[in-house]
């Protein structure tokens, strides 16, 4: 077996954030996308530019104002101890965090364009049909948007899995909690274990790979909706 | 020769008396390094004209690199097992390696006597996290854990313990307040003769392996008199006032 259990642990710790972070940002993300989508509000583009700052700001940015907020002298630090939570960094609850905001863009903006695509037309004939916000939502745009929702899960999931610098500046790397694939590799290739870092390496070239097959091979059969 | 063309000539002989003594050297240097390098560079630069370029890193992360064709003419590690490993693959100028530096480790928080002078914060053990440098690639965090194992403390403490990816890392979780405390380089937290703030324990030197810094000129700088010129002087006696008072031993 070339994968030795630390490898083993890190895999199965990069899938659990990546599901779980991505199910929040879909809950997270798909509010803020129907808002975007149909707000006529000045705010929409100041809100938009907030979701978009991952896409342009380097991992460090966000992983040293994460860590100096979250820590015991920062905002959200103090918040989490006075709610007796201690504090995030160093902690899976952390990373969660640190990547929700990381990958925001990637959730919202398929979303966006999803909810943006279907127009006005099917919601006005919606509501002639006395059907209510709540009801047109789920009847209605849910199942148009439905290739928009694939899209943001996979994207979601996908950049959190390659997740790296933030990782790095948050995670104090402890092993099982918060030692990612990405961190992994980083530290075989700096103790110059060649080997190991090529199998998770290769690995994660592989994962990616079918990853953006399943989405560009998806998008071919259903068109219209990004 | 009119006048314009003997003007040209004198220019021309002036840039290549200028390029035969002002060379260009490129160096790797480990990151705690960071400080002592930029003090060092800039005083050769003064004194001899020559030019140094930095590029700052992790030790193993610049190996790779040097393995893989980067530039550099010399090579300041945080360690001696790198720059071994590179004089045995025929990586550098013959017989150019040389400690340049010994770290020291320390103890150390920025809250003023969180950290007692004789390290017994670490018995009563009522922190929550503790910083060390990754002990797999980091000298300094190799050292850190050989002191834990010598205090018996190394069980006691393992699910305290925050690896930083390198010394600077380390550094930055206690300095942040995320850890109580760590163990940094005496570097870090080290000017004139003294700690800069907080609070810390010198970490006697038997304790863990001397933290030997070894530097190599690499074979792209091997013909490189710029190269030498920068060797012979972290050699010298300027140099060592600089490396010393920056927490390291010469």
């Amino acid at each position: 077996m070339p994968l030795s259990s630390h490898d083993l642990a890190a895999i199965r710790l990069t899938l659990e954030l990546a599901s779980l972070t991505t199910l929040l940002l879909l809950l997270i993300g798909t509010p803020i996308a129907w808002w975007l989508a149909r707000t006529r509000s000045r705010l929409k583009g100041p809100v938009g530019a907030v979701v978009a700052l991952p896409l342009v700001l380097p991992p460090t940015v966000l992983g040293f104002y994460l860590l100096v907020t979250m820590g015991p002298h920062g905002p959200v630090g103090q918040f989490t101890q006075s709610l007796g939570l201690g504090t995030l960094p160093f902690t899976f609850a952390g990373l969660v965090v640190g990547s929700v905001f990381y990958s925001m863009p990637f959730v919202v903006q398929p979303l966006q364009n999803a909810f943006e695509a279907i127009g006005e037309r099917p919601l006005e004939v919606a509501a002639t049909l006395r059907a209510g916000p709540w009801d047109t939502f789920f009847s209605v745009v849910l199942p148009l948007a439905r290739p928009g929702f694939v899209t943001a899960s996979i994207l979601g999931f996908a950049h959190t899995v390659g997740e790296f610098g933030v990782v790095l500046m948050i995670g104090g790397n402890i092993p099982g909690v918060t030692r990612t694939v990405s961190v992994q590799i980083f530290d075989h290739v700096e103790a110059m274990e060649y080997a190991q870092a090529h199998w998770l390496a290769g690995g994660m070239v592989l994962f990616s790979f079918f990853v953006l097959l399943a989405l560009y091979s998806g998008r071919r059969f259903k068109p219209g909706f990004n | 020769m009119n006048n314009l063309s003997r003007l040209f000539v004198a220019l021309g002989a002036g840039l290549l008396a200028c390029s035969a003594q002002a060379a260009e050297v490129t160096i790797a240097v480990a990151a705690n390094f960071t400080a002592p390098i930029k003090e060092i560079a800039e005083a050769f630069e003064k004194e001899t004209g020559h030019k140094v370029v930095t590029s700052l890193g992790p030790t193993g992360g610049l190996y790779t690199q040097i393995k893989n064709g980067a530039p550099f003419e010399i090579f300041l590690a945080a360690d001696d097992s790198t720059p071994a490993k590179l004089e045995s693959e025929g990586e550098i100028a013959p017989g150019s390696r040389f400690t340049y530096a010994i770290g020291k480790l320390v103890l150390w928080s920025p809250q003023e006597g969180y950290v007692d002078e004789q390290g017994e914060v670490l018995q009563k053990n009522d922190f929550k996290h503790l910083s060390i440098a990754n002990p797999k690639t980091a000298p300094y965090g190799l050292a850190a854990t050989q002191v834990l194992d010598r205090l018996g403390l190394s069980e006691s403490v393992r699910a305290k313990l925050v690896e930083g990816g390198n010394i600077t890392q380390a550094y930055q979780f206690v300095a942040t307040g995320n850890a109580e405390l760590g163990f940094v380089a005496l570097s870090q937290v080290y000017k004139d003769g003294k700690i800069t703030g907080g609070s810390a324990w010198m970490v006697p030197d038997d304790m863990y392996e001397p933290i030997r810094q070894d530097a190599v000129i690499l074979k792209k700088g091997a013909d490189n008199p710029a190269a030498q010129a920068l060797v012979d002087y972290l050699k010298g006696p300027q140099a060592a006032k600089v490396i010393t008072a920056y927490g390291y031993e010469n």
